[in-house]
């Protein structure tokens, strides 16, 4: 089955349609979602009644635009927010660990590696209830003891960036310990040889070489961010982001609006998705 | 080590630190202190195994368990099934420029969030969607087909939603195959058959366990793609913990079930490393 051995045409002919088919399946469901932000219709769903811009752009009930509606570009904002501190925080504690376990040789290196990769096998919604319930119990703990009212413990932006922040990271940590394993660290010795101490080393050689990954990293923790679920709907509070404030609106029906948000999600994350796959190209 | 060396190294070692204790182990053992205890009084509580009590007592509850971890094996070998002829065309029999476009396209639906992706499959499958639109059109039903709220459409969701995380593993154990290898077996006299069971199988392995794991803990976790593809009796063990944690405000018996799914998810993990001889920094850690 690879190309230096012959196989039967029959096969070939099967093999070849199969792959096609499977990426038609993968292609369907998002063709559809795009399709219908153009229907002329209170509905995502057939009959189509014909092109229109109205469910980007339009301004007067019944047809309110993505743009002319706040309440899904006030979650826009919100996922953006948390997406972007997530990552920075991600990014940052995963290079740590990245260099952590690169460079020192310790007692417990392997249980602390196994622990690292842990967030990755415990299921999202899970995490998002045991922090749920942790800071829930320091902010009653607080309250009994002290009589302070923690709101920042309380369902809310803060806990949600947490939440995501605790399994991102370990993403952060093994596409950073993947190139910095590539480095050859005679280059740092070079730079130490020459006069350089050990941070202008690292930050002149060692993170500049990094780059790609780090800012892989921080592309790679954002998208996950927008997207997740699981972990932010246990720990969200009145701030909705994004794929709660969507749920939330097809609970109640959907309306083509849906699909408009909907298409430029994904043209917003093929686009970031690419942009990052070019950067890692690049060298 | 030199004591620049040593601050170093705790510098970098507070942040791992405080992130697994805060946020990873210290809330585990608090859900597990909470699903321990029981309500005696007003803000009074004692140690009890009284929820799990309600756990294992209640007929609805374990059924809803026990068809959540099914359902997921299930969706976990269709997705490898699905996925390995696709990871093998893309790293063995697709070369250079169709390689890297085929593997984008795979790539491509996943940085989509998984409520778009679902909501794509409720446009195709409902009543007026798109399916039964097209089956009335060709005649092959005289009336508008529902396709949605039952379990086919929840594997079908289950198994899209997870494909990547089975492709991308497999293909990249497959492309550290070499030809010669395969050649050879071919040589030395196998078939199909034999060369698929024997070389390419065994190669393939660790992609296949990374992506089992990944994939089965993807659906046992998955909360959106069973409540909207199957509607309000879609049974899944996820929602049971939901509705105890915001419907009825029940924390104790919702972190028992939390405990529960976490307890069932390290078993089946546990048992897949096992079988296949991996471990978990080998399989995950690449």
């Amino acid at each position: 089955m690879i190309q230096s051995i012959p196989q039967p045409r029959f096969f070939r002919i099967v093999y070849n349609s199969y792959v096609f088919l499977f990426f038609a399946y993968l292609a369907l469901p998002l063709l559809v979602v795009a399709v219908f932000a153009f229907n002329d219709s209170q509905f995502p769903s057939l009959p189509w009644d014909g092109f229109t811009w109205n469910w980007f752009f339009g301004s007067e009930r019944p047809m309110i635009g993505v743009f002319h509606e706040r309440s899904i570009l006030r979650a826009i904002g919100t996922s953006a927010y948390i997406g972007f501190f997530v990552s920075i925080l991600s990014v940052m504690v995963g290079t740590a660990n990245a260099f952590l376990f690169n460079r020192y040789e310790f007692r417990g290196r392997s249980v602390l590696y196994v622990l690292m990769l842990l967030p990755l096998v415990i299921p999202g919604i899970v995490l998002g209830i045991s922090i749920l319930v942790f800071s829930s119990s320091l902010a009653n703990y607080a309250w009994d003891t002290l009589e302070w009212d923690i709101e920042l413990l309380r369902p809310g932006t803060l806990l949600v960036i947490l939440g995501q922040f605790s399994f991102i990271t370990t993403i952060a940590t093994l596409v950073i310990s993947a190139r910095l394993q590539k480095f050859d660290r005679t280059l740092e010795e070079a730079a130490l040889n020459l006069g350089a101490d050990r941070l202008t080393a690292i930050r002149t050689i060692t993170i500049p070489f990094l780059m790609p990954a780090l800012i892989g990293a921080f592309v790679v923790g954002f998208l996950m961010s927008f997207e997740n679920f699981n972990t932010t709907l246990m720990l969200v509070g009145s701030d909705a982001p994004l794929t709660i404030a969507m749920f939330d609106r097809l609970k109640e029906g959907s309306t083509p609006l849906l699909n408009a948000v909907s298409l430029m999600v994904m043209l917003g994350s093929t686009a970031l998705a690419l942009i990052m796959i070019f950067f890692q190209r690049r060298d | 080590m030199r004591s620049e060396h040593r601050l170093g190294f705790f510098l970098l070692l507070t942040p791992l630190l405080l992130w697994l204790s805060l946020l990873i182990i210290i809330p585990h053992v608090d859900i597990l202190l909470v699903s321990l205890r029981e309500r005696v009084g007003v803000g009074r509580y004692e140690f009890s195994p009284a929820q799990y009590l309600v756990f294992f007592g209640e007929p609805l509850y374990l059924w809803t368990f026990f068809r959540t971890a099914t359902f997921s094996i299930i969706a976990t070998v269709i997705t490898l099934i699905i996925a390995f002829p696709v990871s093998y065309y893309i790293a063995k029999i697709a070369k250079g420029r169709t390689q890297s476009v085929l593997f984008l396209l795979c790539l491509l639906p996943f940085w989509v969030s998984e409520l778009v992706r679902t909501f794509g499959w409720m446009i195709l499958l409902r009543e007026t969607g798109v399916f039964s639109n097209v089956l009335q059109y060709l005649g092959l039903a005289s009336g508008p087909v529902e396709m949605l709220y039952n379990d086919v459409a929840i594997m079908t969701g289950l198994v899209y939603t997870s494909m990547l995380f089975m492709v991308v593993p497999l293909i990249t154990t497959l492309e550290s195959l070499d030809d010669a290898v395969v050649e050879a077996g071919y040589d030395l006299g196998g078939n199909a058959l034999s060369v698929f069971w024997e070389i390419i199988i065994p190669h393939a392995v660790p992609g296949i366990v990374s992506g089992c794991i990944v994939v089965f803990m993807l659906s046992l976790g998955n909360y959106l793609t069973p409540i909207m593809l199957g509607g309000k009796d879609s049974l899944w063990f996820t929602e049971l913990i939901y509705s105890q944690f915001i419907v009825r405000f029940n924390w104790e018996l919702g972190a028992a079930f939390g405990i529960m799914l976490l307890v069932l998810s390290s078993f089946i993990v546990w048992i897949m490393l096992r079988l296949t001889e991996q471990t978990l920094e080998k399989t995950m850690g690449s």
